[in-house]
This record gives C-alpha cells, sequence and structure tokens, in this order.
C-alpha cells in the first residue's frame, strides 16, 4: 500500500499542464525520431540531453521518457510499412506486419500494433509499481553463468518453436554468432575476424544488418517476384483504427502470454529483443491459427508487439534501481541522471522519492499520451502505403543508405548494409529464417562474453551452470527446447515409420 | 623540482599564446566535432557532453559543436577516425589513457603519437572494494583471506586499466587473483552487489549509488593521500574517511586514470594552441567544478611537456605489467 500512496504522490507530479506539454513534446518528436531512417531513440535522446541540463531533474526524465516512448511506436511504422525495423526489438514485428500491410491493411496493423504495444506497456508499469523493491533482488541474483542460461534459452526457443527447419535455425544462428564476434573481444581484449579492414574493429552495427537483410533483402524478393506496380487502394478509414483497436480483448491470451513473457525478459535481463523473439516463437505455436504465421496474423503482430514494450517498460526498474542500463536509450538517460546530479542504484529510491514516483507516475500518463497521439496518426501513415511500388522502392533503397551511413558516419556500413541485403535474399530463396541471424547478432557476443565469464569463474568446469536452482532451471528449459524438434521427429518415425519426412516442403513454406 | 619548471614553462607558453594578438591566433571556421570513444552514458561520453554544455553556454567559441559516439572495439574506433582525419582541426578526440595503452595489448590499428595530445583534464581515483557484508575491515585482512583461496576480481574490459591495477595488487600483496572482464564498471558493481564477484577496483563515480546504497563498501583508495574532504556519503562516511592503500599495508602508491583530449595527427601548433586554451577556459567555469564534484574526480590540467611526461611514464609502468603478464603485441 506504501508504494500506492508514492504513486498517488507522483501522480501530483506527473499531471501538470507544463508536464502534460513536455509529454506530448516528446511524444512527438519521439514519433518523428523513430519514423525517419537511422536517427533512432538513442540519438534522438542524446541529442535532446543538453536542452535538459537546465530543467527540473523530474521534467528532464519525463521529456526524454516520453520521446522514448514515442519512438518505441514510430519505429513499429517502419517495420510494418516498409519491413524496416528501427530498433532490434522491433524485428519480430516486421514479420506479420509487412505482410499484412502489404495486403492492403496497414491501418489495421497498425492500429493492432499500437494497441497491444500499450498493453504491454501498461503491464509492465504495473508490474514496476507493485514490485519494485521484489525486483530489484531478482535482477542481483544473476550472474554470468545466469546472464548465459537466459541467452541460451532465448536461442534454444528459436530452435524449438521457430517454424524452420530445426538445422536451417541452427546454421542461421552460427553465422548470426561469427558476426557478432567482429571487433574487439571483451574477455581477452584482442582484435578479432577483421579481415584486415581496421574500422571493423567497431563490430557490426545492429542497424546496418537488418536495414540490409530486411529492406534491401525484401526489396530484392519483391522486384524478382515481379511485385505488381500495385498502390494498396486502402481509404482513410478512422473507424477501422477503433474496429482494431475494439477487437484486441478477443486476444486476450495472447495478450496476457505476451505481457508475461515480457515482463519476465525485463527483469531478468534478457530483454525486450529477445522477449519480442520468444514471444512471437511461442505464439507461433500454441496459437490456433499458428500455422498462418507469417502471412499477416493479427497474433503475430500481438505477440511481440506486447512482449516488447512490457520488457522495455521493466527494463526501466533495473536501471534505476541497480545502474545497469538495459538498452542504448538507458544508457543515455543514466548519463543524464548522473548530469543532473542524481545517482541511480539502490539509493535512488530512498534519495529521490519524487523522482522516481514522478518518473513512474509519467510512464502510466505518457503511454496514454502516445498511443493517443500515434493512434491518430496511423491514417497518415496508412496513407503512404498508397503510393505506387516504383516510387516506393527507391525512398527504400535511399532510407537504408542513409539509416546505415548515419550509424557512424562510414562509407564502410553503407557497403555492408548493401551486402547484408544480398545475404538477406539468398536466406529467402533457401527458405533460412532471417529471426535467428538478427538474435545471434544482436546478443551473440554478450551470450559468448557471459559464457567465458562463468568459465573463469568455475575454472573450466560446466558445473556452474547447475550450481543453483535459478541456473539449473534456466539451462535444463533450453536443453528441453533444444531437442523438442528431435523427440518429435523420433516419435513421428516411430509411429509412421514407412512415410519419410514427405512434410517438410509445407513447413518451409511459412518460413521468416 | 623539475615537475615544477615544467609546469611553470608550460603555464608561462600559455600565457604568451593567451596574449597572442587575436588576428595571429587559429579561430575555428566550421562546427567543431566531439569524438566520445566510449559508448553514451559512460564516463569519457559524460566529459565530452559537460565540456560541450559548458562551451555552449559561456560561447567559448563562434562555433556550434556536434558530440558523436564512437566507442566500438573499446575505444578504438574513435581513436582510428581520428587517426584517419589527420590535419582535420575540427575533430576533438575524448579517452582516457588507453590512447596509449590499448596499442599495447591489442592489435589496433593506431597509436597515441598518431594524435596531437591537446590536455588531460580530471583524473579518475581507483578504490579496492567489497560486498558490504564481507569480514575484511582492511586491505590486510582482505590479502590475508585472498592469499589463502582465490578470489574473484572483477573489472571493466581487458588488459585494460583495471587489469593492469588487478596484477599490480598481485604482485604487491603476494596473491593471486582471478580476474573476470565485464563490459562496464557499471556491470562490475552490480555484480559485486550480488555477490558474483569478492572485489573490484572501481573509480568512485561507477560504485557512488552501490555505496550509499549499503552493497559495497571501499576498503582502500589508491592515491598517496587521502580523497579531497567532500559531503557524506553514506550517514557516517565520505570519500575522505577512506585510508590509503599504502596505510593499510598495500603498497601501490598511486593510479589514477587520467581524462585525455586530442586533435588528429599533423594540426598546426595554433590550432592545438587554440584547444588548449579553450580547455583551460572550460575549467576555469563554476559548471566543471560542478561536475568535477558530482563525479567525484580530481581536478588536474596537464598539457605539453608535463603531459608528454605523464604519458612516457604510465607507458613505461604499463609496459612492465603488460611484458611480465606476456600480454604485448608485436
Amino acid at each position: 500500500m506504501d508504494n500506492l500512496q508514492e504513486l498517488l504522490h507522483g501522480f501530483t507530479i506527473a499531471v501538470t499542464v507544463p508536464h502534460l506539454a513536455l509529454m506530448a513534446v516528446g511524444v512527438l518528436l519521439g514519433i518523428l525520431v523513430g519514423v525517419l531512417p537511422g536517427l533512432g531513440a538513442p540519438n534522438g535522446v542524446s541529442l535532446l540531453l543538453p536542452l535538459t541540463f537546465g530543467m527540473q531533474p523530474v521534467s528532464a526524465i519525463i521529456l526524454l521518457s516520453s520521446m522514448y516512448w514515442g519512438a518505441l511506436f514510430g519505429g513499429s511504422v517502419t517495420s510494418i510499412l516498409f519491413n524496416i525495423p528501427g530498433e532490434p526489438s522491433s524485428v519480430a514485428t516486421t514479420f506479420d506486419g509487412y505482410p499484412m500491410a502489404r495486403d492492403g491493411r496497414p491501418t489495421t496493423a497498425l492500429a493492432t500494433a499500437f494497441g497491444s504495444a500499450a498493453f504491454g506497456a501498461l503491464i509492465g508499469v504495473i508490474l514496476i509499481t507493485f514490485l519494485a523493491s521484489w525486483v530489484a533482488q531478482v535482477a542481483l541474483a544473476f550472474g554470468p553463468a545466469e546472464y548465459f542460461a537466459v541467452y541460451f534459452l532465448a536461442f534454444a526457443s528459436f530452435v524449438g518453436m521457430g517454424g524452420a527447419a530445426p538445422v536451417k535455425t541452427v546454421v542461421a544462428l552460427a553465422i548470426g554468432f561469427a558476426i557478432a564476434a567482429i571487433g574487439i573481444d571483451t574477455v581477452s581484449g584482442s582484435v578479432r575476424l577483421t579481415m584486415g579492414v581496421d574500422e571493423l574493429v567497431k563490430g557490426v552495427s545492429f542497424v546496418v544488418a537488418v536495414m540490409g537483410l530486411f529492406g534491401i533483402g525484401e526489396l530484392l524478393v519483391a522486384v524478382e517476384e515481379e511485385f505488381h506496380a500495385r498502390a494498396v487502394s486502402s481509404k482513410i478509414d478512422w473507424r477501422e483504427v477503433f474496429r482494431a483497436v475494439g477487437r484486441l480483448p478477443r486476444h486476450g491470451v495472447a495478450l496476457l502470454r505476451s505481457a508475461a513473457i515480457g515482463c519476465w525478459m525485463g527483469i531478468t535481463p534478457g530483454g525486450p529483443t529477445a522477449a519480442s523473439f520468444m514471444s512471437y516463437g511461442i505464439a507461433r505455436r500454441f496459437s490456433r491459427r499458428g500455422r498462418h504465421f507469417g502471412t499477416g496474423e493479427v497474433e503475430g503482430i500481438i505477440s511481440p508487439e506486447t512482449a516488447d514494450h512490457a520488457a522495455g517498460t521493466s527494463a526501466l526498474l533495473p536501471m534505476l534501481s541497480l545502474g545497469i542500463p538495459g538498452s542504448a536509450t538507458a544508457a543515455v538517460m543514466m548519463g543524464g541522471l548522473m548530469i543532473w546530479g542524481l545517482n541511480p542504484g539502490p539509493m535512488l529510491f530512498v534519495d529521490s522519492k519524487d523522482f522516481v514516483w514522478g518518473l513512474i507516475a509519467s510512464m502510466y500518463v505518457g503511454n496514454i499520451v502516445a498511443v493517443a497521439l500515434v493512434l491518430m496518426t496511423v491514417p497518415v501513415f496508412a496513407a503512404l502505403m498508397r503510393i505506387p511500388f516504383v516510387v516506393i522502392a527507391p525512398l527504400i533503397v535511399i532510407i537504408c543508405v542513409v539509416g546505415a551511413y548515419s550509424v557512424s558516419n562510414s562509407y564502410l556500413d553503407v557497403v555492408m548494409m548493401l551486402g547484408f541485403g544480398i545475404v538477406g535474399y539468398l536466406f529467402k530463396k533457401l527458405f533460412y529464417p532471417l529471426a535467428p541471424l538478427v538474435l545471434a547478432i544482436v546478443i551473440g557476443d554478450k551470450a559468448e562474453d557471459a559464457f567465458r565469464q562463468s568459465m573463469l569463474i568455475s575454472k573450466g568446469s560446466l558445473s556452474i551452470f547447475f550450481a543453483n536452482k535459478l541456473v539449473t532451471c534456466l539451462i535444463v528449459g533450453g536443453i528441453a527446447l533444444l531437442l523438442l524438434p528431435l523427440v518429435l521427429q523420433l516419435t513421428r518415425l516411430w509411429r509412421r515409420p514407412a512415410s519419410p519426412a514427405i512434410d517438410t516442403p509445407a513447413q518451409e513454406k511459412v518460413i521468416i | 623540482m623539475g615537475r615544477t619548471s615544467t609546469f611553470l614553462l608550460s603555464a608561462a607558453i600559455a600565457v604568451l599564446v593567451g596574449t597572442m594578438p587575436a588576428s595571429a591566433a587559429w579561430q575555428p571556421q566550421k562546427p567543431i566535432e566531439f569524438v566520445a570513444t566510449a559508448g553514451p552514458g559512460g564516463g569519457t561520453d559524460n566529459l565530452a557532453r559537460a565540456v560541450q554544455n559548458i562551451i555552449t553556454k559561456h560561447k567559448l567559441t563562434e562555433q556550434p559543436i556536434v558530440v558523436v559516439n564512437k566507442g566500438g572495439g573499446s575505444g578504438a574506433e574513435g581513436y582510428v577516425y581520428g587517426k584517419a582525419s589527420a590535419g582535420d582541426p575540427y575533430k576533438v578526440i575524448f579517452g582516457t589513457s588507453n590512447a596509449w595503452q590499448q596499442p599495447l595489448v591489442s592489435k589496433v590499428a593506431f597509436n597515441y603519437t598518431d594524435l596531437t595530445p591537446i590536455a588531460a583534464m580530471a583524473q579518475d581515483e581507483f578504490l579496492l572494494w567489497v560486498k558490504q557484508d564481507a569480514p575484511y575491515k582492511t586491505a590486510g585482512d582482505y590479502l590475508k583471506a585472498a592469499a589463502s583461496g582465490e578470489f574473484k576480481m572483477g573489472g571493466a574490459q581487458s588488459k585494460d586499466t583495471d587489469e593492469v591495477l588487478t596484477r599490480m595488487i598481485e604482485k604487491a600483496g603476494k596473491v593471486k587473483l582471478t580476474y573476470i572482464p565485464f563490459k562496464s564498471g557499471a556491470e562490475t558493481a552490480v555484480q559485486l552487489a550480488g555477490g558474483h564477484l569478492d572485489s573490484h577496483v572501481n573509480n568512485p563515480s561507477e560504485s557512488l549509488g552501490q555505496w550509499r546504497g549499503g552493497t559495497q563498501r571501499p576498503l582502500c583508495v589508491f592515491s598517496p593521500k587521502r580523497l579531497p574532504q567532500g559531503p557524506k556519503v553514506t550517514a557516517t562516511e565520505g570519500w575522505s574517511d577512506v585510508p590509503t592503500c599504502v596505510e593499510q599495508g598495500l603498497d601501490i602508491k598511486q593510479y589514477e586514470q587520467p581524462r585525455t583530449v586530442w586533435l588528429p595527427g599533423k594540426v598546426t601548433p595554433e590550432q592545438a594552441a587554440f584547444y588548449v586554451d579553450l580547455m583551460r577556459k572550460v575549467q576555469a567555469t563554476p559548471e566543471w567544478k560542478d561536475y568535477i564534484e558530482k563525479t567525484s574526480q580530481v581536478d588536474t590540467f596537464l598539457t605539453g611537456a608535463e603531459f608528454d611526461k605523464f604519458i612516457k611514464e604510465d607507458l613505461d609502468h604499463v609496459k612492465q605489467v603488460a611484458s611480465e603478464q606476456g600480454w604485448l603485441v608485436k
């Protein structure tokens, strides 16, 4: 009940006219940087940061976090309309969002995504409100071995739950690990896999990889398949926005399940990216229409979006209470916190109550402001889909080139992005899944660091992964998921020894 | 003393430069780029942004300043970028001592000699931290306990300042420590709070929140004398209450991390002098004092010969540790 009282106090700080105005400004700026190529939330927030130095810390964090919400929503727009994910965590949204938009239902796709994202965020904030102290304790229990176990679980869930042939998933993961290894190795400090190119010491940026894999790769496929220069003749239909949001409760199970996955991955340091991927994979397995995933299913949008925002929101808690930023944007905000004279860490909740609870209250209000504003923009964005392909295709190339270049003003990144485009095209043609590749690029090096840190601690003994209940559960769960396809295959063979693997081609059709 | 005379000399040069007629002095004609050799939110990034903010607020130059982060490869990305920008006086690189330490132990495509040193603007101190409920009260107790079992020491990055200091502790205290590298000091602090490590050697600002929160405490500071008096951090103690490591029988007199500022190579002396002067003006502002205090650093300003001497001494020292450990690259 203490928390509730603090929260009410927080609302009195957050719900004032200047603060509401700041939220609106922040959200609008956020949507803008989310939609524009190559900007993204971390850059947007760091550009705004100097402006906040003169502000009250609470006002400053409200502005910045509202911008963050806006950018998260804005990032989904490009994922759905152009198959270009703005943040690692919105990659999974492209799998069903883009096909749906291409089928002439961009309004439905956007409204569904925004509605479920808002739901996820809300669940995340509620969790923070009531379980703040407990959540902080959970995160502390995570040493290197536990970190590795969480990542292992995420990878294994792909092999076990993904739609593609498990062997192909493993191959895609392996290629992703190799790409993630490029650059300086944390544990030995030495340079790896740069192949004599000095600039590669910085590693391969995620943005460069996904812009190529998804944006350019999809374009190549579309060109080959004679994408009939069709414009989607969707009328600007306000009612469809509300209808799509109104239909959400029908998918209550998917919403709740995805929110639970998101919160769990947000509290344990798995993060929003792993959360959205896992949620999508699990939804595909359990949804009644799982077979149709990848062709524009509503639950295929709901699951990753809800989990992404639930995880993104609940991940702010470790940042405040422990001082570990869960994402690049959180890292910028943490820098801001220190400049405003606050110290992220266990004492923040005691020393700066107004700040913390003002922020938490603003997360409720800010998300409502964000979803209201963003739903109003849906018809405008959906109208973009009416532009014919011959116009949109060059635009996508421009977006990808500018986006890749602006990551670190490097020409090499543009070349790599185009290279990834070809890789994306080949993956699609050969029915290899892109999702595990992206997941491995994003969290592959973290998983590797965690594994090798564990090995240093245990002096090379694998028993560290069975040293306590938490890590044992995670690892056993991961191994079970990993072996699932093998077991299914064996039982199938055992039951019908006469029909060897006839149904695989049908399965491969629905690969994403 | 030699040190004082070099200081006087460099001060005299600075005064000369400062009083030169305005027509002769170089002035920037287009926007300036500050390159932080670290990701957003870290100590180096904070410094670059604090300096940018001060310059803009006091209008110390007419030109706008943008901060970009090039923190890939433990900062190598930023230094390589600085090397590639030779002759361009509109790129200012912010880093640490890894400008000269990293090329020693890792095959990176730059050396500090590819850059023009401007100044070392602040020194970050190192302390020995243990978990709040650890049984040892002093560094001596800690070493005694470490002698019987192999302790896990965490730190940021591999073969960088934290690991160098760890190896120095091993040598001075005659113990064996297992060093576990993490991505950042903040991450290391959380691992200690969770009991996954026995100790680490974080800078004050990296563990300030954790100390106040009662998850970890400093045993001693690697500095010749105690830190300056400041506000209390916990209910009873402040930074000045932390004993020096030498006091407690761990004979490492001094170990600090300078925050360094560079220009690319092949710039003219006038261009370098402009930035030395600019940084000096930044340091005279109250906002700078505020930044130093909030991040618990020590205010210093090394430039010219004094800075060169500092680099040489540090380099000799690190080289020795690195060769003992077999880290040196050819």
